[in-house]
């Protein structure tokens, strides 16, 4: 054993060339073909990349998808979203119970499978989905989960290796990923040939390049909004040995499944909007940074690149430029949210656990490296060849003022066509959901769980930066859902995926979750209430990066929006404890075999 | 001194930077006190406990990791930021298992110092009472982990006074710990004359033998509250 972990370590550190900077791929390297990441590979890590344990560890013990302990063979991962539970998840995860003989969060005596419930899997448009192994399935019904479950014990049997990324799959039942996009627009969708938008940016200059893309007022389509012609301009000017340009792929908000659309259908688009970007900053790398979720994309991917290469479209002297080479390579995550944001990110591109950076300085002047780097939404991208191909004043005549172009919106939830739509800038709330068939909305969540639950109220809204800005997760809630119960999850989002660096966030997230419990379990008086929003108000205010500054928001957003939601679970005490007196001596009465004498009146 | 001098101000104070200073800094420099818990002077900033946070041009920045700037506007001392300011160090008190009369800490703790200093009362949170366990492995050094408040001084320290990278983090979210480069305390090259050793703000590194050389009642916060030595540094004359 010892020595085969040896020469997985061995073939791995190689792989890199010892950059310690890889350490996310020789760890994912070891994770594949050891099935967890053992002590031992820990040493050997440490030793072969020259570094202490206490760093390989700090960083293996961060990402949710690296395992220290052995798990099943088979890793069965049920995403938990509002929307995945009105969709069924619960019975369908059930059903996993029962045929792999695991129970939720346990591995199966066998130890075949683990099943445990996940976060937001990117697939809120063919939910219930789970992850197994590097394999994505779809629209899962109880009645999938046997033939599933069968499907993995034969591969097990015919010695095939579990189904991962770099291997053939065997095939499983569901395994397959629509694509549904559902309206395409006539920007980021409209037909175009391969490789005109850089052909385009190549007979400007590097500075005309960007000067296009601020003329178009194109705003970075990952939530933020910050103006992408102004962000390049700034990373530029910042001086170092080399520019980076980084594509943010890692689309972890709940609802969100845009850029997986994109990435299926126009990768070719994104890519290229990284090398335009590369040429326009005198960049010579790029990165994509695909969550670990996406996996199953890799090959895809890899196959664009390749493809691009071919054609002259990435490496040395692009396009017959005589000078300009770019190339990209594609790093995958490993299961954490935050790593979407966009310092966060990058530490972990360098191969550490993914906390945010205290800004300044900002990553256009040091980021990846410590190098200047830009770091934009895929979308974005796809947007920024688009204005290549066909013009800056053509790209501003979509849209608002404020917000030029058209935005890709993943609608799900109570909906009948759930899936991506490409819309102008500036539709309204009460627009869309006509467009999507869902008229009676009883509230949407716009932005997911950092963003807004919009009542019906605002419909009239618009979904613009100058009034709802978001990064395109919409999810729409009938009548029969419960506010109350969606903030509740989404806060336990929350929960999961602050990554600890900050006490705000790290402690805040669980004490709001408490007291949202407290609530909902019908404990919560006025006062529960009141101190519930000042912890909401302290979170926000005084946490270090964005998803600790909007982890109060599912809390915030309801209490404005629909505050009698919450007015119906108050209790009309003074006060009451979080737990009953008979829970609390729940134990003591379970270990002593007796139930307490009550009390005497007025003793 | 490196770089131009130019002022800025906290709370109607002006005070005097360098290029290159953080807003703590410059304030610890001119007597004005922000309060603060995972900084300390000889190690680099690493903004975990938001306490010193400030409104900085009227948004929140951390004031350890925020470098000054000419005619930068800084509020700090506000009922709204110590309000949230005493609410984050009641977070930290729910978080880890603190019992400040039996702890050997006491009164030279800079956790239960800012608990005085911002008028800090019952705890108005449930404890989360996690378990946590004490390390007594090595001969000279004993850790207390159920009073680590994840400042990571002692990470920096370690890695950067001491050159040895002893502590580490582990894990992520509320389930962060305080990790070892060994199995156990006693198997790492900590030495009790460390600078790691030496920068704990709470009772979770302590020196074995040491905990009441200094009876209670003559500890640092016993005689004056947190904050004073650099107050104790601000010109009388009125700001
Ligand atoms: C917690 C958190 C998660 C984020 N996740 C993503 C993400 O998955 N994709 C993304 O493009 N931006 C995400 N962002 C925003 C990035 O930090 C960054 O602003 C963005 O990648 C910049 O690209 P843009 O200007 O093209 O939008 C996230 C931000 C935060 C605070
Ligand atoms: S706000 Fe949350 S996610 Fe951000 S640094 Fe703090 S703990 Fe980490
Ligand atoms: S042991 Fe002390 S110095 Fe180290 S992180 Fe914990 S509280 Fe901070
Ligand atoms: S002292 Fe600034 S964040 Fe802790």
């Amino acid at each position: 054993m010892a020595d085969e972990i040896g020469a997985v370590v061995a073939a791995a550190v190689a792989e890199v060339e010892s950059d310690r900077t890889r350490l996310m791929d020789v760890i994912q390297a070891v994770q594949r073909r050891v099935g967890h990441i053992p002590q031992e590979a820990i040493r050997r890590v440490a030793e072969a990349l020259g570094i202490h344990k206490v760093e390989v560890e700090d960083m293996v013990s961060f990402y949710a998808y690296l395992d220290r302990e052995p798990k099943g063979r088979f890793r069965i991962r049920l995403a938990r979203t509002p929307v995945s539970l009105m969709n069924g998840a619960a019975a369908v995860a059930k059903a996993f119970e029962t045929a792999t003989g695991a129970r939720l969060g346990t591995t199966s005596p066998d130890g075949a499978f683990t099943l445990e419930w996940t976060a937001d899997l990117g697939m809120a448009d063919q939910e219930p989905s789970a992850l197994i192994n590097g394999t994505v399935v779809t629209a899962l019904t109880p009645g999938d989960a046997p033939a599933i479950v069968a499907a993995l014990r034969e591969s097990h049997l015919s010695g095939a290796r579990p189904i991962l990324p770099d291997q053939q799959g065997i095939a499983l039942p569901r395994a397959k990923v629509a694509s549904n996009l559902v309206q395409s627009g006539p920007v980021v969708f409209r037909q175009s040939a391969r490789g005109a938008g850089l052909r385009a940016a190549l007979t400007a200059s590097p500075d005309e390049v960007g000067q296009a893309v601020t003329k178009a007022r194109l705003r970075g389509r990952g939530g933020a909004g910050f103006p992408t012609g102004l962000k390049w301009k700034l990373c530029r000017q910042s001086i170092g040995d080399e520019h980076y340009v980084v594509c943010n792929a890692d689309e972890g908000e709940p609802g969100t499944f845009k850029d997986r659309v994109l990435l299926t259908e126009i990768a070719d688009a994104v890519f290229e909007g990284m090398t335009i970007a590369g040429y326009a900053l005198g960049a010579r790398h790029g990165l994509l940074y695909l969550r670990g979720e996406y996996v199953y994309l890799f090959r895809t991917l890899q196959d664009v690149l390749q493809r691009r290469h071919e054609l002259g479209l990435l490496g040395r002297n692009i396009c017959g430029h005589e000078g300009f080479d770019f190339d990209i390579r594609i790093q995958l995550g490993a299961g954490a949210y935050i790593c979407g944001e966009e310092s966060a990110l990058i530490e972990s591109l360098e191969g550490k656990r993914g906390a945010p950076r205290d800004r300044p300085p900002f990553p256009t002047e040091r980021g990846y490296r410590h190098q200047p780097t830009a770091v934009d939404n895929v979308e974005t991208f796809a947007c920024v060849t688009r204005i290549l191909e066909k013009g800056a004043d053509w790209f501003k005549g979509f849209g608002t003022r404020e917000s030029s172009g058209t935005k890709l919106l993943s609608v799900s939830g109570d909906c009948p066509h759930p899936g991506v739509y490409e819309v102008p800038f500036g539709i309204t709330v009460n627009q869309l959901l006509d467009l999507v068939g869902s008229p009676d909305a009883a509230f949407v969540q716009v932005g997911g769980p950092s963003g807004q639950c919009v009542a019906p109220k605002d419909y009239g809204r618009r979904i613009a930066f100058e009034d709802l800005s978001t990064g395109g997760s919409i999810i729409v809630f009938g009548q029969q859902r419960d506010v109350l119960e969606v903030a509740r999850l989404f806060t336990e989002f929350f929960v999961e995926e602050s990554c600890g660096w900050c006490v705000p966030c790290r402690v805040g997230t669980t004490l709001m979750k408490n007291s949202l419990e407290k609530i909902l379990g019908n404990r919560g008086t006025l006062g529960d209430v009141r101190q519930l929003e000042a912890l909401a108000g302290t979170v926000t205010r005084m946490s270090r990066c964005g998803l600790g500054q909007t982890a109060a928001n599912p809390i915030l957003t309801t209490m404005r929006n629909f505050p009698q939601a919450w007015e119906a679970r108050l209790q009309p005490e003074a006060f009451l404890p979080r737990v009953t007196l008979g829970e609390a001596l729940a134990e003591a009465t379970r270990v002593q075999g007796r139930a307490p004498v009550p009390e005497e009146e007025g003793a | 001194m490196s770089g131009k001098s130019f002022t800025f101000t906290v709370d109607d104070v002006v005070v005097e930077a360098s290029a290159g200073q953080t807003i703590l800094q410059a304030c610890d420099a001119a007597g004005v006190y922000i309060p603060r818990l995972c900084y300390h002077p000889e190690l680099e900033p690493a903004g975990h406990c938001r306490v010193c946070t400030c409104s900085v041009n009227g948004r929140f920045s951390s004031a350890c990791t925020m470098p000054a700037s000419p005619g930068m506007v800084v509020e700090s001392d506000t009922p709204s930021l110590n309000a949230d300011r005493r609410t984050i160090i009641e977070m930290l008190f729910a978080e880890g298992n603190h019992f400040c009369p039996a702890c050997e800490k006491s009164g030279d703790c800079e956790l239960q110092a800012l608990g005085y200093r911002l008028g800090m009362e019952a705890l108005p949170f449930a404890n989360l009472w996690p378990h946590r366990d004490i390390d007594a492995s090595h001969p000279d050094i004993v850790l207390e982990r159920n009073r680590c408040v994840l400042c990571t001084r002692c990470v920096r320290a370690s890695r950067l006074l001491d050159g040895k990278s002893v502590f580490g983090l582990e894990g992520r979210g509320v389930h962060l710990r305080l990790n070892v480069d060994a199995g156990c305390l006693g198997e790492t090259a900590l030495s009790a004359a460390d600078k790691a050793a030496a920068v704990c703000p709470v009772g979770c590194i302590l020196i074995k033998d040491h905990g009441y050389r200094t009876p209670y009642g003559r500890r640092r916060f016993d005689a004056e509250p947190i904050g004073a030595d650099i107050e104790a540094k601000r010109a009388p004359r009125k700001g």
